[in-house]
């Protein structure tokens, strides 16, 4: 990886973050969903639905049967017009404002205007929705049925329903027609577990001394990768990573892999912390020191 | 660099900083679980179900948090902590934020002040949409009147169900209700219903939805709609009956033609605000348009399913025909009345 690479991936990263500052004045940078992860969730949502359907209409045909009277036809029918128009209204509108799909990826509505979010935004961006997903059927299920239709016109039809379906992949924000419509957003908001802190304790233990020198080698980029080798805990990855480094700062190959990554990274990262405080960010190793 | 005098080899022991992030941690760590378990409940039962003491810890645990997270972004390289800290604060922040009123406070002003007001804003819209609704209905029946045959253009077989010029006079009667066939139908009242109200309601989403593409094709629907009300409304006044045929429609037709209407007017306000965007930036004006449409689809399809009502019950119960124009009258005036009578609380 070269330094332009590097610079790209974190310009990739940064233009997903959208400012959000909250009346505490701090920025919580929310970051766009991004097109897989709605459509996985999107496909998550439609199978519940189905399932859903399917189980309630064995459920309705059965009490039907049992029954003799056509009250479970109407209750079936009243069923499947309530889960596919309030599906998506009833579970945005709840606290975590997601559905099960999106809770599954991870991501969740938000209003634009970091205000909070309405009962009426959330109703406009899935009636919407009912279009999105609908029109382009519709208009290949019309072409099919109409022979007087030439196939040039179906083929116009469905590609311009196709352009208000695929809306989002052609913004910035990744705003479904619903979204831009109801004013909302679709951000992460997945969970994260705090997890054990590896930069202090056991510095007794079989410490390993690096000097200044052979800790000045690697920036903020690397610091957090080894971070990542050292969570993960896979012992392939850590002697890979450990020989790097080792060749890199010319050091034997003497202790153990994690016993020795552990220091290098306690100590990079003590260092690395240090200046900061004082104002100096290098974010990676070809950054000047 | 320029400090030669710091020690090659970092020691913690020999010069422990004042500051350092491991500390920091430590010391504030405790805190952050504590407003993970909290929103954890918050998200499961809701606010109710927080004692008070935990009630007023909420907003301290979430300054602390952010407080924190401003800290950590500042002095931490810990990606880990990082992310921590920022999906803890994000989750606080809108459930802190979040919450203001209750689920049915919510309703309550809902049905008192924000449906009537919603479809007041609309007010223009609609009545451009019941124009083009009475212009289609007019064409058709121009047409339909002075030469049958145009009424095959109009509305297809299968939905006419042998209500077409062709048809005696009473076998036209029948339809409507007055004649045998009507009391076999009883049984399947709720069925019926049942079907017109979700047909309709998806017709009228489509409607709403369309009204992005600036508003042509909701017109265009809603002119369609007309088309077909006025061919039928020709055959029933060429055979003599349009007295019993405006009855049969009136009953629910105020209701659903009303709220036709309004999701027609929801769907052109969404389309005029994205044309003509006025002060505002485009988007925003959308987004504002929307919110207001969005409240007028909601009280559609309530309408909807009151009309499914009339039209499967109260029309195949109600034969009289004095009857249905006194219920649909009715109807029409209470709707007027809630949306447009002006309320004292309407500046909230």
């Amino acid at each position: 990886m070269t330094a332009a690479a590097n610079a790209r991936l974190r310009d990739a990263k940064t233009r997903k973050i959208r400012q959000f500052i909250t009346p505490e004045g701090v920025d919580l940078e929310l970051k766009i969903a991004g097109s897989g992860l709605r459509l996985g969730a999107l496909i998550v949502d439609l199978t519940l639905i189905v399932v859903a359907l399917f189980v309630f209409s064995l459920l309705m045909s059965w009490v039907g049967f049992g029954s003799k009277s056509d009250m479970a036809y109407v209750i079936w029918m009243l069923g499947f017009f309530a889960l596919r128009t309030f599906w998506f209204i009833g579970f945005e509108l709840g606290q975590r404002a997601a559905t099960p799909g999106k809770r599954m990826m991870g991501i969740r509505v938000v209003a634009r205007d970091g205000g909070r979010l309405t009962a009426d935004a959330v109703v406009a961006r899935n009636l919407i929705r009912e279009l999105e997903l609908f029109l382009p059927l519709m208009m290949i299920g019309n072409g099919m049925s109409e022979d007087a239709v030439s196939g040039w016109t179906v083929l116009a039809g469905v590609l311009w329903s196709l352009t208000l379906s695929l809306f989002l992949l052609f913004n910035r924000d990744r705003m479904r027609m619903g979204d831009l419509i109801a004013g909302t957003w679709v951000v992460m908001a997945q969970r994260v577990k705090l997890d054990a802190d590896i930069g202090i304790g056991g510095e007794a233990a079989g410490a390993i001394s690096f000097s200044d020198a052979e800790l000045a080698v690697y920036g903020i980029f690397e610091l957090q990768e080894l971070e990542r080798v050292l969570r993960g805990r896979d012992p392939r990855a850590m002697r890979e990573v450990a020989d790097t480094i080792r060749g890199k700062i010319g050091r034997p190959v003497a202790e153990e892999d994690d016993v020795f990554l552990l220091s290098y990274y306690r100590q990079l990262k003590a260092r690395l912390e240090r200046k900061l405080l004082f104002g100096k960010r290098r974010e990676d190793k070809y950054a000047s020191d | 660099m320029s400090t030669p005098a710091a020690p090659a080899p970092i020691s913690p022991a020999v010069a422990a900083p004042a500051f350092s992030t491991g500390r920091f941690r430590a010391e504030r760590e405790a805190d952050w679980i504590a407003f993970d378990l909290l929103l954890t409940k918050l998200e499961k039962k809701g606010a109710a179900a927080l004692t008070s003491d935990e009630l007023l810890q909420l907003p301290l645990l979430y300054r602390a948090t952010l407080s924190s997270l401003s800290i950590a972004r500042a002095t931490s390289l810990d990606k880990a902590l990082l992310g921590h800290l920022e999906a803890l604060s994000i989750r606080g922040y809108f459930l802190v934020y979040g919450v203001r009123e209750t689920r049915l406070n919510r309703v309550r002003r809902f049905f008192l002040y924000d449906w009537p007001a919603a479809v007041r804003s609309v007010w223009k819209e609609t009545v451009i949409i019941a124009l083009i609704i009475i212009l289609g209905a007019l064409t058709s029946w121009t047409l339909v009147a002075h030469q049958p045959e145009w009424y095959f253009n109009f509305v297809p077989e299968e939905m006419a169900g042998g209500r077409d010029p062709r048809a005696t006079a009473e076998y036209l009667q029948s339809t409507l209700g007055h004649g045998k066939a009507a009391g076999e139908q009883e049984s399947g009242l709720h069925v019926f219903a049942t079907y017109l109200f979700t047909h309709n309601s998806q017709v009228s989403i489509l409607s709403f939805a369309l009204g992005f593409a600036f508003g042509v094709p909701t017109m265009m629907l809603e002119y369609y709609q007309g088309i077909g009300l006025g061919a039928m409304l020709a055959v029933f006044t060429n055979k003599g009956l349009g007295y019993d045929f405006g009855g049969w429609l009136f009953i629910h037709g105020t209701t659903e033609l009303f709220a036709a209407a309004l999701s027609g007017a929801a769907g052109l306000r969404i389309g005029t605000a994205v044309v003509f965007p006025g002060a505002r930036a485009r988007l925003e004006a959308a987004s504002l348009a929307g919110r207001t449409a969005g409240k007028v689809m909601v009280g559609v399809i309530l309408m909807l399913l009151v009309a499914g009502l009339l039209e499967g019950f109260g029309r195949q119960l109600i034969t009289d025909t004095l009857m249905r124009y006194g219920i649909g009258t009715l109807m029409l005036l209470f709707w007027l009345a809630y949306y447009y009578v002006p309320r004292r609380e309407d500046v909230t």
